[in-house]
């Protein structure tokens, strides 16, 4: 009847310490386009928002956080940092690498991971190709040229170089590695590859070593993860290997290349050319590649789509959302 | 064979020229200070022109070399060629299918990527040194677009088999229909545009596709479709493709060919949906050699009376 309608009392307001805790150190990129959706679902503990030194913060109001939700940039979540977490049970990071998190301390304390599992594979390899595609074909440096007036006045752009029949090294070949490949041979590409171990489920030539493959190959693709065998892993020696004809493409991270000894290579022509996602120290880009039109430089963007972003928000709620119901996480980290 | 003698319309390639000055007595049209001297000299001559898609045969030339008996173009397309008057006369044509169609293919590719997710734009924006002033944006992601073909010819079936590797759905406009593919067909280039995402032009320019991609098209390809242009300039409207693209009714272009070359619209200079290339799309050094042995083929074969590799009439 109408009047108890009037009489119920309205519902309770979902009060943000009901919602289960989640501390962040910095905000992932994903997190900045989607604030609205983990708020709702999420009391989150935002460390950068407040004017406490992150140690303060972290003993004074994440003692009982059990989850963290963090991504590639931001500070590293060191063994420091996770100490002043005793209650920590899972880490959600945004990225697919790993390097940024102390995996030794998970691992002593039980701690899991999630990661961005597959959701931008075909995003970073489609980069990745459009990348190679630059440098053999000089799109970048001509369209450069068309801009600049050039055409008609100083006559036909330089050739560029066939990239069908080309081998294509490709480093780690985990899931974005996979759509690399699968990408290139359409385009009439040889697939070869170096992995921790050898994949059962192609049939490309498995290389045990960087140096050989590089070798072997008129095109390197990096990407595999950061870790402390790959740091530094394509050096002078593996350039040098993939020859004065040899492009390289970086999607992975800056520091599986020693970038000192890439520009090097690259300022001598010892290389024919570079397509680089990833820096050493982004957003900081080695001044020497900006006079180079055998480089095409991009700023850490490969998984800057609207899709990926979208894909990557539902699945970084949805891991925490399994993780506070007790459920399997959708994205779990295995240890290898 | 070096008392037949063949005229260069261009300076079209270096190594192509060697080959041919090797095997001919060769007359370069370009050191002519006037028609009429290059006429006085050399128009009873020649019996072979090597045209490309500066400078072709067209029936002015054709008319003033009494003992022309081939025309083999350092190209593909046959536009500049008056095919017509070669077939009434009797002379030969022969061109440059096959050998390029992977790289033409690779650089539709390569504009398709370089458009979608912004690939120019992104390293003009770290050489600006703007990064460290914040992350760039979000595109769009190209896997899984759907991606419609004018022309399903060689090139044409070459882009569809690279974009089928990126998931991206193809659908095609052709004279006929293939039904040996698996790809939509649609029977006017209006609804394929209507139907696609990035429409893709692959086809031969003639004078049926003249302008075939017209206002209507580029409106049915709409604020968010992206036009791609590998085959020849003028089979866009050009001036209604600048006006789209600066009034927003065009979400992006990656153009390899313009109406009149070199020249390019200055108003698409200062846009960042758009990828600019000087009409390199068989510009490798691999494909350029073989272009060129290929031309040199045909002509050894028509003077040593034995069948074209390549003839087109």
């Amino acid at each position: 009847m109408a009047t108890d309608q009037a009489t119920t009392p309205p519902a309770p307001e979902i009060q943000s310490h009901d919602l289960s805790q989640v501390i962040l150190l910095h905000p992932p990129p994903v997190f900045n386009y989607f604030k609205d959706l983990f708020s709702k679902k999420f009391h989150l503990l935002k460390a950068w928002e407040s004017p406490l030194p992150l140690h303060e913060f972290l003993t004074n109001h994440a003692h009982s956080t059990q989850a963290m939700l963090c991504s590639g940039t931001g500070p590293p979540i060191s063994a420091d940092v996770m100490r002043l977490l005793p209650s920590l049970r899972l880490v959600v990071t945004t990225s697919a690498g790993l390097n940024h998190i102390d995996l030794t301390e998970c691992r002593n304390r039980g701690i899991s991971i999630a990661n961005a599992g597959e959701v931008f594979s075909e995003d970073v390899a489609d980069l990745a190709v459009g990348l190679l595609i630059d440098v053999f074909r000089k799109v970048s440096a001509s369209d450069r040229y068309v801009r600049h007036g050039l055409w008609a006045t100083k006559g036909d752009y330089p050739l560029g170089s066939k990239l069908g029949g080309k081998r294509i090294g490709i480093v780690g070949l985990g899931s974005i590695g996979f759509q690399v490949a699968k990408r290139l041979e359409a385009f009439g590409c040889n697939i070869s590859y170096n992995s921790r171990k050898r994949k059962d489920f192609v049939s490309y030539p498995f290389y045990t070593n960087v140096r050989e493959l590089a070798a072997n190959s008129d095109v390197l693709i990096i990407c595999c993860g950061l870790t402390e065998q790959t740091r530094h892993m394509i050096n002078r020696e593996v350039l040098l290997a993939l020859g004065k004809e040899g492009v390289i493409v970086n999607i992975g991270r800056g520091a599986i290349i020693h970038e000192k000894e890439l520009v090097q290579c690259l300022v001598q022509g010892e290389i024919g050319g570079a397509g680089l996602d990833v820096f050493e120290n982004e957003p900081d880009v080695p001044k020497e590649l900006f006079e180079l039109d055998n480089v095409v430089l991009a700023p850490h963007m490969a998984v800057f789509t609207t899709e990926s972003f979208k894909d990557l928000c539902d699945l970084m709620i949805g891991n925490l959302e399994a993780f506070f119901s007790k459920k399997p996480l959708l994205s779990l980290v295995m240890n290898e | 064979m070096d008392s037949i003698t063949v005229l260069m319309t261009s300076p079209m390639s270096d190594y192509l020229e060697t080959q041919l000055k090797d095997r001919f007595n060769l007359v370069k049209l370009w050191t002519y200070s006037s028609k009429t001297d290059f006429f006085k000299h050399n128009s009873h001559s020649i019996r072979a022109i090597v045209g490309n898609t500066k400078i072709g045969a067209d029936a002015e030339l054709i008319d003033s070399l009494p003992e022309l008996e081939i025309v083999s173009s350092y190209s593909v397309g046959l536009d500049k060629i008056d095919l017509r008057k070669c077939q009434e006369k009797g002379i030969r044509v022969t061109n440059t299918p096959d050998v390029l169609t992977d790289d033409v293919a690779d650089v539709a590719m390569g504009l398709m990527l370089a458009v979608a997710r912004r690939v120019c734009e992104c390293d003009r924006f770290v050489r600006r040194g703007l990064w460290p002033k914040g992350d760039f944006r979000l595109t769009n992601k190209f896997s899984g677009m759907q991606v419609g073909i004018v022309g399903l010819g060689r090139i044409g079936s070459a882009i569809a088999k690279r974009a089928e590797a990126f998931g991206c759905p193809i659908s095609y406009y052709s004279r006929s229909e293939k039904p040996e593919t698996n790809y939509k067909y649609f029977s006017n280039i209006i609804d394929l545009a209507v139907n696609c995402q990035i429409l893709v032009v692959a086809c031969a320019l003639t004078e049926e596709t003249h302008h075939i991609v017209n206002r209507e098209v580029i409106d049915a390809l709409g604020p968010e479709g992206i036009l791609i242009n590998i085959g020849r300039g003028s089979l866009i409207d050009e001036p209604e493709l600048v006006s789209a693209l600066l009034q927003g009714r065009l979400g992006g272009a990656g153009l390899d060919v313009f109406e009149n070359e070199p020249e390019v619209p200055e108003q698409l200079f200062g846009l960042e949906n758009v990828v600019l290339m000087p009409h390199v799309g068989s510009d490798t050094v691999e494909t350029t050699d073989a272009m060129a042995d290929l031309v040199i083929k045909n002509l050894e074969a028509h003077f040593l009376k034995k069948p074209l590799l390549t003839p087109v009439v």
